[in-house]
């Protein structure tokens, strides 16, 4: 009767197959190869310094010179790199300057998705998979160029400057395109499946009945919505946050085509030390540092699913 | 506790008094979807501290019209109105009734103490006053020792107690109970209802119940309304729907029952005589009826108020048929006879098995006589 023992006799038997091991080891070799391998060989890099060669770096391991050529190389690791990441304020303010757009980002992304998503969910149950499919919809078509389609928009002879003068309701043309809110906007647009999906998933799981007993019980339409909608959608609103949160710190291409100078997010200064300055060991550095800083994140948004999977199990 | 409850409702007929006022009212409550007719030009009146049954099959329309006292619906003819007061255009959270779910409807991500003391809340209770009323609803229903659980650590039937406990935190003027017991095993079922008897005797409140469960309803309700098709068909106590049925449909939908078809050939004073030549049976009852001589009616007689004999009445005597033992349902408590009459209808009869005798006299294929008195059975018009 006690919650322990329902989870006791509840919980999976591990049964052990003959060749389980072997089903297992491909995704593992799979990750290994094209996760680990490349992780290690930019923690590699990092660690080396930059030189005017092919590759910019010293030292190359020659993986086929036996074991001395690789202690040999390893003895010429340093952690300078490491080290100017904290000297140069660029960096540090880019990392800022990334989580505080991420922030933002993700909490404009909610807001704008959160409507979406409940209208979805109370729909009809004809409507559903209509709706679901325009929100799938543009991730048929390519990325960077829905993202280039934004400068068409924003831009001061764009489209949006165009339909605001012509009915009157500015005089001079907004500048959009270059700034923070452009690129806020292309992360929400671009974004906003990432949150409604989950948002849709937990939202379309809430019993309606729920919210009678809430009215019955004296609570108006509105409050009900606060008191038991909002709390129970939360595991979707976690997961929504995540899901946008986590790969915004990283964007590149969306600060890129629509910031302008002053936008100095972590990915672009990633681009420009490996691109511009072909610096491949600090770029490596800034990448490594910016793992490190999402890992927290990640593992609380995996407790979280967990937590939530074996809620629902 | 049985033979308290029964004293207290003996008296108990609000109904029968001219004087009583009505407390809930249906006025010619009519209620459409689209083309659906869910409830057909009702008109019903219950009484204050009543507990009233809606009872009938699924799809009659009975939960539709508690729904439309609740406010989650809205008469689309008609008024419905509660202690005098036309509630059209009140929205539930104003009303003040409450209901318990069917699926108990509690909210998962609260305890059973913030569960119950949610209603509370909303009417901006004092929180000492919220602490006290709660513990008074935890004790009534026996659930102190887990107020700070939340519902999906409990079992079906303590989740029920807190939807209970929940509805009646407010203690509204009329409780609305949606198929409650539905859920629950048959003990925990049977319990429960004396419970439910006691807590509205305790409380003084009007429940509101429904049901397609017509035992329940016979055991819980001071009256119940047999519904079909949007219409009631009869509003009585148990008692008399049971051995007074007005119709076909009331006497087959509660408990069995014979019908026997035939056709009224004699009326005297206080008497009818009906014969069905195809059955061969001639029933004489002490019950006038308002049927003319001539007219098609139904003899409608419960299987425990048939006797079976393999000894033959009196020849001539009325009130008897002859058969065949077709099958004989042994439920340990009684024994249910049916009975092949020559013409294929089958009676059935019911004997109380009063000895422990295994050997039964009468057994399958036995030759046997059913008898019964002129006060047994109803005769039904329609």
């Amino acid at each position: 009767m006690t919650a322990a023992a329902d989870t006791a006799t509840s919980a999976p038997r591990q049964r052990s197959h003959p060749f389980g091991w072997l089903v297992v080891a491909i995704p593992y070799a799979w990750l290994a190869v094209l996760f680990l391998v490349p992780f290690a060989i930019v923690v590699k890099i990092s660690l080396s310094t930059a030189a005017i060669a092919q590759p910019p770096y010293t030292p190359v391991i020659d993986i086929f010179g036996g074991i001395g050529a690789i202690t040999a190389a390893v003895r010429q690791f340093a952690i300078d790199n490491y080290v100017f990441l904290t000297e140069d304020s660029l960096y540090w303010r880019s990392y800022l300057q990334s989580l505080e757009i991420a922030v933002v980002s993700t909490f404009l992304t909610l807001l704008v998705g959160y409507p979406v998503a409940y209208g979805m969910a109370r729909s009809s149950r004809a409507m559903r998979p209509i709706l679901l499919m325009l929100v799938i919809l543009p991730f048929w078509t390519s990325f960077l160029i829905r993202v280039y389609a934004w400068i068409g928009i924003l831009k001061k002879e764009g489209l949006l400057n165009q339909l605001l003068l012509s009915i009157g309701v500015i005089h001079e043309p907004l500048t959009i395109l270059n700034t923070n809110l452009a690129v806020y906007i292309g992360i929400v647009y671009s974004y906003l499946p990432f949150m409604v999906l989950p948002l849709y998933a937990a939202l379309e799981k809430l019993d309606d009945t729920l919210l009678e007993a809430a009215q019955d019980l004296g609570c108006p339409p509105i409050k009900a919505f606060w008191k038991v909608t909002f709390p129970l959608s939360l595991p979707g609103v976690v997961a929504g946050c995540f899901l946008v949160f986590i790969p915004v710190t990283g964007e590149f291409v969306i600060p890129d085509l629509l910031g302008g100078t002053d936008t100095v997010m972590i990915g672009k200064t990633l681009w420009n030390e490996f691109f511009a300055n072909r610096d491949w060991p600090l770029a490596s550095a800034v990448a490594v540092v910016l793992l490190i800083l999402l890992v927290v994140p990640i593992v609380v948004f995996q407790n979280q699913e967990r937590k939530q999977q074996e809620k629902e199990g | 506790m049985v033979a308290a409850v029964g004293s207290v409702r003996r008296s108990f007929a609000p109904w029968n008094d001219p004087a009583s006022k009505p407390f809930i009212e249906f006025r010619r409550v009519t209620k459409r979807f689209a083309d659906f007719v869910a409830v057909d030009d009702l008109s019903l009146v219950i009484y204050e501290r009543e507990f009233f049954a809606l009872l009938g099959p699924s799809g009659c329309g009975k939960t539709t019209l508690m729904r439309m006292v609740a406010g989650f619906e809205e008469p689309t003819e008609g008024a419905v109105l509660l202690d005098g007061q036309d509630l059209a255009g009140v929205p539930p959270y104003r009303r003040p009734t409450n209901m318990m779910f069917q699926s108990y409807a509690l909210f998962p991500h609260m305890s059973v103490e913030q569960n119950i003391a949610f209603g509370l809340k909303q009417d901006r209770m004092p929180k000492a006053e919220i602490a006290a009323r709660v513990e008074e609803m935890l004790n009534l229903v026996k659930l102190k020792p887990f107020a700070r659980r939340k519902p999906h650590q409990l079992s079906g039937g303590q989740r029920q107690r807190v939807a209970l406990a929940r509805s009646l935190a407010k203690k509204p003027k009329v409780l609305l109970l949606d198929e409650p017991l539905g859920a629950l095993d048959k003990k925990l079922r049977e319990e429960t209802q004396f419970e439910l008897i006691d807590l509205q005797q305790k409380l003084g409140l009007t429940f509101l119940i429904v049901t397609h469960d017509q035992e329940e309803a016979m055991t819980v309700a001071d009256r119940i309304a047999v519904m079909d098709h949007g219409r009631v068909i009869q509003v009585a106590t148990p008692a008399e729907i049971y051995e007074q049925p007005n119709s076909r449909y009331v006497a087959d939908f509660i408990g069995n029952i014979n019908l026997i078809e035939g056709r009224v050939t004699a009326t005297a004073a206080g008497a009818t005589r009906i014969e069905a030549p195809d059955s061969g049976a001639v029933v004489e009852i002490d019950q006038a009826v308002e049927a003319k001589l001539g007219d098609q009616v139904w003899f409608a007689i419960r299987p425990e108020k048939v006797r079976i004999s393999l000894d033959a009445p009196l020849s001539g005597s009325p009130n008897t048929l002859s058969g065949e033992v077709w099958d004989i349902g042994y439920l340990g408590d009684v024994s249910i006879y049916h009975v092949r009459l020559a013409n294929g209808a089958t009676i059935t009869a019911t004997v109380t098995n009063q000895t422990r005798v295994v050997e039964r006299p009468i057994t399958w294929e036995d030759k046997v006589w059913l008898t019964w008195s002129r006060d047994g059975g109803v005769v039904l018009a329609r």
